[in-house]
């Protein structure tokens, strides 16, 4: 069958109707938007100023003045949160952009073209592929210094390969199909039949690698910030909390508790979401539920 | 608002006297320290690394004299020495008898060789400092070693007790990094690099017999990991524990925590020739910014103690000067605009590894942040430290602990990281070098502190607390750090 | 095959020098003297350009580079700075925690994912499907080092079934050391097993969707025929390309594991190496690492050629 052809449940109107039927979309939009919101409230308001720092008052447990507690330094946990969310949307959502917009066209490319084409531009994505990935983003933190945007590119490179190769696996997959070999028939042209064909196809495969590479970009933020190799104080991290919070787990729990599930949330949200979206985008899947 | 801190700990004790049911009845030989650093090789007299010697020194290695827990020379290898009246020549008498783990006999052609050796162009000892009053070195009798030196040094026997003035001997010297021959109480016995080194009783010491039969250094390598390694009961001791894990500690039966000193004086390092830190206004205005409680609170749990100067506390020439600048935000905000600087500047803060700088660090800048000097934090592990910081002076501000004993002259030294030129100063410790009389020391010493003080060189902070913690039921561990080391020869179970 | 097994060699040497290239060029502009940093603070300047000599640093870079690509080849992988023993020897004493800790890691993971997996896309709308798929959900979400530590107050403070952290090597008999590897693998291999479940799930679907599966149904094939003799053999690839992407990340991805459980794996040691600037140490190791992976996913792609026939003669 081919995507070209009329479905009746293809249409603007009907992608809505599934979306709201969809469970997992509702409750990962939910939960996205929250994280989204909270993210977007601290660029202009949060309870307290994280910058000003009150000793005297550290390492308070949960009460009405601060909802989540004090730190280990008197900052407000509830402040930091937000602005954690801020920073872990940002670093993992640019990653992931660098990615796929590098890593989609560079393995489609190399799936069209075959041949000496395929196998520079894979060879080349292998070979990025082929460096362990922390411990490169730790190198490159080690040179050019830890903070947020080499945080960005470090995990956006690895990134690059990733996509390349679903990409590259899934268009190799359509290649052979029938309505393929009939478009070639027809006489389009590489470049025109992945637009026209095999991206549609394989948008689903990308949208699971996809949210799996945000949910793996906002964990390898916290992963590099635990090392303390992401974004630098007075800017709070989740990951960054969460290594001061572990040498009084017994004492304070509240401090490991609260940006643990802060990243649990986000990530398990933007997977929910990008779950339902696949559901929502793909009529052939969703038909057969 | 306490009960859930409370609950939580009660939670955690309950659960822990659930878990211990199984002590052994006989008293205990062996023993698992940890270590926070793995050291790099196993050869005091060819590297800096602290975690050197907190493995081998006293333990598998032994010098002439030896640092004792409380930073008193003791005698060693050399059970007496006599000094000629001017001072330039010390006779060592060495015990007989004392053989080295590989078996060979230890005779004073072994200390001439190791001091040689120390001393050589060549050598890669990494405090060379410490032998270079020596003249000459000469072995009158396998038992007699003869130093002569140069001029008189005072700290001469203390110097000789340091880890890189250990005596070695010429079989073994080249392969000491790896398999560490010496004259202890404790032969090496295997290194499981990453993991841990262990070593075990030494048959035939010349000394006082040791209680354990073997002591395993476990390298655990941040507080996170160090905790459950106690409360497991995998790790029994933390001589260097960091002060922030111990609220986690205290309370718990099982342990002791013991708060010893250091000789780490923790300061705010600032570049002395940078603009506009070369202004002494501008200095004493950070001075009067910074609240040493609120610091000492956030980076060592409360444990250090406030320093005005450049000397730990402990130490008898030590003069409080922690009142010289006490904190005054209006007092330093006018001084910044004396200064012409009342809109603040932006300036750079290079923070190592360790957590009292890391910690420190952000308490400082939002300190600094209220007299509107805007810092911006920069962690930087060591290598780059001692690269940009340290040997270029690349760098505004840094936090980092000295924790060379006695080293108040670092300020004189010229092209130090600090860029601070003071003739007055180098006069006094200039004076001070070639001083032995005590009191006249004591007031020398006094007067370097005060103009340190006074000129706001640097922001002294605290001196670094030596936190251990280890099992209620080991006794004979060293409650300070006179020098970084884990002397085992007095450690044992008392059940 | 064997024009396509060559020409895959050929390729994978010439990623090898690129990669040698690269790793050299970082290196090389890495701030840090590695001589100062083993002398320490008080070091005298002599004594840093002795060591410096004696550690070759001041040769031209270009001397440098020769002489290391020339004894890689000859399988020569240099001494460490810091250790002072051949990088092949250190190398060999972390892979005998790594290896084993990567490919039990592993075999759990996959172990959990594809049954689950498998199970869940056969019933696919079930409670099952959204029972194991919410858990998968929760098992990517939770940050694997939170995991860890979760685990270690768990299993090793509170019960004390197992040691909170390091490894006593395997001379001190295999049971005490797969004790200390169980729970790194466990928390290692959670997050590792929830992805590929995912993946499972997902690219079964997406191939019982094909046209030919409904063909094979309409001809009145049973179900669990079509999903183990049509479906899940056309799924392979995109778990078998996440399989092959988890085994890289886990013999040299598992840095902050290794630091929670204090392992001497090889991450640590290369990230031990970073800090200490033991340059040859850091050089050798991730060429290695680099080698193992490259030959990893020559083993993927031809694996895809052996799935798949069609992949050995690509347009």
């Amino acid at each position: 069958m081919s995507l070209a052809a009329p479905d009746p449940s293809a249409g603007p109107a009907a992608a809505l109707r599934r979306a709201l039927a969809s469970r997992s979309f509702a409750v990962g939009l939910a939960i996205t938007l929250l994280v989204a919101a909270v993210a977007l409230i601290s660029l202009i308001w949060t309870p307290y100023d994280v910058t000003h720092l009150v000793v005297a008052d550290r390492m308070q447990p949960p009460s009405l003045a601060h909802p989540f507690g004090t730190d280990h330094l008197g900052r407000d946990v509830l402040s930091m949160i937000m602005l954690g969310a801020r920073n872990s949307i940002a670093v993992a959502l640019v990653a992931v952009a660098i990615g796929m917009g590098v890593g989609v066209p560079l393995g489609t490319f190399a799936a069209a073209r075959g041949g000496l084409a395929d196998e520079l531009l894979m060879r080349f994505s292998d070979l990025v592929f082929a460096f362990p990935a922390l411990l490169s983003a730790i190198m490159i933190t080690a040179i050019f210094g830890p903070g947020a945007v080499n945080a960005i590119i470090a995990i956006g490179i690895f990134n690059i390969p990733v996509f390349a190769r679903v990409a590259r696996a899934g268009a190799l997959s359509l290649w052979p199909r029938e309505f393929v070999l009939a478009a070639r028939a027809a006489g389009k042209g590489p470049t025109l039949i992945t637009v026209e064909h095999i991206l549609p196809n394989i948008t689903n495969l990308l949208l699971v690698q996809g949210t799996i590479q945000f949910a793996l970009g906002i964990l390898a933020e916290a992963g590099l910030s635990y090392l303390g190799l992401g974004a630098q104080p007075p800017m709070p991290s989740w990951g960054r909390m969460l290594f001061d919070a572990q040498t009084r787990m017994v004492v304070a729990p509240w401090l490991a508790i609260f940006p643990g599930t802060a990243i649990m949330l986000t990530v398990l949200g933007l997977n929910l979401l990008g779950d339902g979206l696949a559901d929502v985008l793909d009529p052939r899947l969703r038909r057969r539920r | 608002m306490r009960h859930l801190r409370r609950f939580a700990f009660h939670l955690a004790a309950g659960l822990l006297v659930l878990a211990t049911g199984s002590a052994a009845l006989a008293a205990r030989t062996d023993l698992v320290i940890g270590l926070p650093l793995e050291p790099p090789h196993l050869d005091p007299t060819a590297g800096a690394a602290a975690a050197i010697d907190e493995v081998v020194y006293a333990n598998v290695f032994e010098g002439l004299t030896r640092i004792g827990p409380n930073g008193e020379v003791e005698p060693a290898l050399a059970e007496s020495w006599t000094i000629s009246d001017d001072g330039k020549t010390y006779t060592f008498k060495l015990h007989t008898g004392v053989k080295f783990h590989d078996g060979s006999e230890f005779s004073a052609e072994d200390v001439k060789f190791s001091l040689d050796r120390a001393r050589a162009d060549d050598s890669t000892n990494a405090q060379k400092g410490l032998f270079s009053a020596i003249e000459t070195v000469e072995a009158v009798d396998p038992a007699t070693v003869k130093v002569t030196l140069k001029n008189p040094q005072g700290s001469f026997l203390y110097n000789m007790g340091w880890g890189d003035a250990v005596i070695v001997a010429p079989e073994s010297a080249a392969t000491n990094k790896e398999k560490p021959i010496g004259t202890g109480p404790f032969k090496f016995d295997n290194w499981a690099k990453g993991s841990s080194v262990t070593l075990s009783k030494a048959d035939g010491y010349w000394g006082d017999p040791v209680f354990l039969d073997k002591a395993e250094f476990r390298i655990v390598p941040d507080a996170a990991a160090a905790i459950p390694a106690l409360l497991s009961g995998d790790v029994q001791a933390f001589p260097f524990f960091q002060p922030d894990g111990v609220a986690q500690i205290e309370g718990d039966p099982r342990f002791k925590v013991v708060i010893g000193s250091t000789e780490g004086e923790t300061i705010l390092s600032i570049n002395n020739k940078k603009k506009p830190f070369d202004n002494i206004k501008v200095r004493q205005a950070i001075a009067y910014a910074l609240d040493r409680k609120a610091i000492i609170d956030g980076a060592s749990a409360g444990l250090g103690q406030p320093i005005g100067s450049h000397m730990a506390p402990h130490n008898p020439a030590y003069v409080d000067l922690t009142g010289v600048y006490p904190h005054d935000v209006e007092k330093a905000k006018a001084l910044l605009k004396e200064a012409g600087l009342e809109k603040g500047f932006k300036a750079t803060l290079k923070l190592p590894p360790p957590s009292y700088a890391r910690l420190g660090g952000e308490i400082v800048a939002s300190q600094l942040r209220e007299i509107g000097i805007d810092l911006e934090i920069i962690p930087v592990e060591w290598a780059d430290w001692l690269e940009k910081v340290f040997k270029a002076k690349d760098y505004d501000m840094t936090i980092v602990s000295h924790t060379e004993p006695n080293d108040i002259d670092i300020y004189s030294r010229k092209d130090y990281y600090f860029n601070y030129d003071n003739p007055d100063f180098d006069k006094i410790i200039a004076e001070l070098d070639i001083t032995s009389d005590e009191a006249k020391r004591k007031e020398l010493l006094g007067q370097a502190q005060k103009i340190l003080a006074d000129d706001a060189v640097v922001g002294f902070l605290f001196e670094l607390p030596k936190v251990g913690v280890w099992d209620a039921k080991l006794e004979g561990m060293w409650e300070n750090a006179p020098i970084q080391a884990n002397d085992l020869t007095k450690v044992k179970w008392t059940e | 095959m064997t024009a396509y097994l060559l020409k895959r060699l050929a390729i994978a040497a010439l990623t090898l020098v690129a990669a040698s290239l690269m790793v050299f060029a970082v290196l090389e502009v890495l701030p840090g003297d590695p001589a100062r940093l083993m002398l320490g603070l008080n070091a005298s300047e002599d004594a840093v350009v002795a060591l410096r000599e004696q550690m070759g640093l001041d040769q031209p870079m270009i001397v440098r580079y020769l002489a290391w690509a020339g004894d890689m080849l000859r399988l020569d992988f240099g001494r460490s700075y810091t250790y002072s023993v051949p990088v092949i020897d250190l190398v060999a004493e972390r892979l005998v925690v790594s290896l084993p800790l990567a490919l039990i890691a592993l075999a759990l993971s996959t172990a959990i994912a594809l049954p689950v997996g498998l199970f869940a896309a056969a019933r696919r709308g079930s409670a099952g499907d959204t029972l194991s798929m919410g858990a998968a959900q929760v098992g990517v979400a939770v940050p694997n080092f939170w995991f860890a530590l979760l685990l270690i107050y768990v299993f090793a403070v509170w019960l004390r079934w197992v040691p909170a952290g390091g490894f006593p090597g395997w001379g001190a008999g295999a049971w005490p050391a797969l004790k200390a590897l169980m729970l790194p693998a466990v928390a290692l291999a959670l997050p590792q097993a929830a992805i590929l479940a995912r993946v499972t799930r997902s690219a079964l679907i997406e191939v019982l969707g094909e046209d030919y599966i409904r063909t094979a149904r309409a001809k009145g094939l049973p179900q669990s025929r079509v999903l183990w003799r049509h479906a899940l053999r056309n799924a392979l690839i995109p778990v078998l390309t996440i399989i092959g992407l988890q085994f890289a990340f886990l013999i040299a991805g598992t840095v902050i594991i290794e630091n929670v459980f204090y392992l001497p794996g090889l991450g640590r040691l290369i990230f031990q190496a970073i800090t200490q600037r033991d340059l040859i140490v850091v050089e050798s190791v991730v060429m290695l690492l680099v080698a193992a992976v490259i030959v990893v996913n020559l083993l993927v792609d031809l694996s895809y050629a052996l799935v798949d026939p069609r992949l050995r003669t690509p347009a």
